[in-house]
């Protein structure tokens, strides 16, 4: 899917932005002139990727509590504000892939933390940037990545699937609540995708067989157009 | 958050003070059920800065802590005015904490991973302007590691950052959480704006409130820089033109506010530098009400409050606060003052007391006594 809208200025947070589609969400929105800032739990990669596109990298670990003001500081300090939060970033519980019977309680754990309380922190820290974007007329959208494990029960992805399942219901009850602040909540299903966390679920899986994460990325990108006002008010950087 | 989880805090409670000087008492959970439709209120959504660094000052090897009070200018984010602490932690009273190393220009402070050079001490021994090496990234970056929110000696219990923003906290530029905006949460600005009370916000950048020095206190608060969304500067032209009021959340909103007056009576939407002090004799020409903490006599808080209400009020409610046990400082109690009529009545509305809040008489607020 080809973008074509010209995104400069957008201000765009992106969890898990060194890897899979978090990283062509990065490539893809810092080519198209938005402001981004990704975080990651690899020090090295981060800066690798900071590297190249430009955007500002942010080391922490979305399933560790104590990360998420230290996170959101830097994300609304470098860019200004937000308007858009990608939850991106996931954990699939236990790997290999096992059955919930087999599944430990702190793999379970491990999952929501990264999948579910996450996601529900960075967005509540990041709110009240979102509600400022959004009363100033720049639009303000949550997208979370969502999973077809939220909504089937495959065998073996019982830690995945269900922390999936809670964010994807989290994000509807959101978008209810959060509608008359003017801040849109979105799940979305990229399908499955040529990524390391694919190949860790799936190591045998024939890659020509899945989607590539570039166009997940674009249809995710124009997804997020469609959600944004048509003539937003951005506005210039005003905060140190 | 640690405002909001406190148990105490669910029974928290609210000094109100009408343009008469008439006092009452009510928990502040009620405070959704507030004003009246065509009021607007508006918050501080400064979100904190991890301000306070621990480190060593490299000339004496001596441990120091860096307190983060000021922005020398708001589009710099290299350059800050500090205030420095010797060893010790926020469990000693700021007033008794140990003097740190004379810190003279041009020396050098290590904190965690951030460098930062004394440029030049100004006019106290423990205040200074100092220079952080790097550029924005890397000082938030080191900020976000190594800092922490500067912490209370009444609260012994470490906070973190989480702990000391706001419900809507947005842009970090504070030293200190803008800490009346504590008593907000969503669920109460769904309740205005389904009442017709409006909401917006500016940007202030609350200093640090207090630094252990009594002569150092007195210049309080220093140069504060703003930003007033032009939505806000439209809210506020409507409201007014309605006959609305304005109800500060926090005293660096009235400050903002009042530096932003134009000629005319509206207000400048755009960056600002709040540089005056706020005192009984400052005529106020945009705010109606200040929601704050409970302020004593001397603090910089009390004395704008002196631009709301007499002498005699103050003194009054002086005398209820420490009656009615209400608690100070930043996770305390609130107080709600109605400025007194303004002199020459511009404000038509102003002259008498009419129904700020719902009356007496059909009242569902929930009175503590």
């Amino acid at each position: 899917m080809p973008i074509n809208l010209d995104l400069k200025g957008l201000r765009v947070a992106v969890t898990g932005g060194t890897r899979g589609l978090g990283l062509a969400l990065v490539r893809l929105l810092a080519g198209r002139g938005a402001r981004v800032a990704f975080v990651a739990r690899t020090a090295r990669a981060v800066e690798q990727i900071a590297g190249e596109t430009g955007a500002f990298g942010i080391v922490g670990d979305i399933g560790r509590k104590e990360d998420i003001h230290p996170i959101a500081v830097q994300v609304t300090g470098n860019l200004s504000g937000l308007d858009v939060l990608i939850n991106n970033a996931s954990a699939l519980g236990p790997i290999p892939l096992a059955l919930l019977a087999d599944t430990e309680c702190e793999e379970l754990e491990q999952a929501l933390m990264v999948n579910l309380l996450g996601p529900f922190r960075l967005t509540k820290a990041l709110f009240g940037a979102l509600v400022a974007s959004a009363r100033e007329g720049c639009g303000a959208v949550v997208i979370n990545i969502s999973s077809d494990a939220a909504v089937n029960a495959y065998s073996s992805w019982g830690a995945y699937g269900s922390s999936k399942a809670a964010l994807r219901h989290l994000t509807a009850i959101w978008a209810e609540e959060a509608k008359t602040e003017g801040v849109s909540f979105l799940s979305l299903d990229p399908g499955d995708m040529d990524t390391p966390l694919h190949a860790l679920a799936v190591p045998g899986a024939d890659p020509t067989m899945l989607r590539r994460p570039e166009d997940a990325a674009a249809e995710i990108v124009g997804s997020l157009i469609a959600a944004l006002p048509s003539e937003p008010a951005r506005p210039a950087a005003v905060h140190p | 958050m640690i405002a909001a989880k406190r148990p105490e805090q669910r029974l928290a409670k609210l000094l109100m003070i009408d343009a008469k000087g008439e006092v009452r008492h009510f928990l502040r959970h009620t405070l959704a059920a507030l004003f009246s439709p065509g009021d607007l209120l508006i918050a501080n959504d400064a979100a904190t800065l991890p301000a306070s660094l621990q480190g060593i000052h490299c000339p004496s090897g001596e441990p120091i802590e860096i307190r983060l009070a000021a922005w020398v200018s708001i589009h710099d984010p290299t350059r800050f005015t500090a205030i420095a602490f010797g060893t010790g932690d926020h469990r000693t009273r700021t007033e008794d904490r140990i003097a740190p190393p004379p810190v003279a220009s041009g020396d050098r402070l290590a904190l965690g991973t951030l460098v930062a050079i004394v440029e030049r001490r100004l006019y106290h021994p423990r205040l200074f302007r100092l220079r952080f090496l790097g550029n924005r990234a890397t000082i938030l970056t080191g900020l976000a590691r190594h800092g922490r929110p500067v912490q209370y000696a009444h609260i012994p219990e470490p906070l973190a950052l989480g702990d000391v923003w706001t419900r809507i906290a947005a842009h970090p530029i504070a030293f200190e959480p803008p800490s009346a905006g504590f008593v907000l949460d969503w669920r109460a600005l769904a309740v205005w704006r389904q009442r017709g009370v409006g909401f917006a916000t500016l940007t202030h950048a609350a200093g640090l409130s207090s630094t252990g020095d009594p002569g150092l206190d007195q210049r309080l608060p220093f140069d504060e820089p703003y930003r007033i969304p032009e939505c806000t500067a439209a809210a506020i032209k409507l409201a007014k033109s309605r006959g609305g009021r304005i109800i500060a959340v926090g005293t660096t909103v009235v400050r903002a506010l009042e530096s932003a007056v134009n000629a005319d009576g509206s207000v400048r939407a755009g960056h600002g530098v709040a540089s005056e002090r706020i005192v009984g004799e400052t005529p106020l020409r945009i705010v109606d009400m200040v929601l704050t903490g409970v302020h004593q006599p001397g603090e910089s808080h009390f004395e704008l409050l002196r631009a709301f209400a007499t002498d005699v009020v103050l003194n009054e409610i002086s005398v209820a606060v420490g009656e009615h046990g209400y608690r100070p400082h930043e996770f305390g109690d609130s107080m709600l003052i109605e400025r007194r009529p303004r002199v020459g009545c511009d404000h038509p509305q102003a002259a008498e007391f009419t129904s700020l809040w719902p009356s007496r008489t059909n009242s569902t607020l929930e009175q503590w006594e």
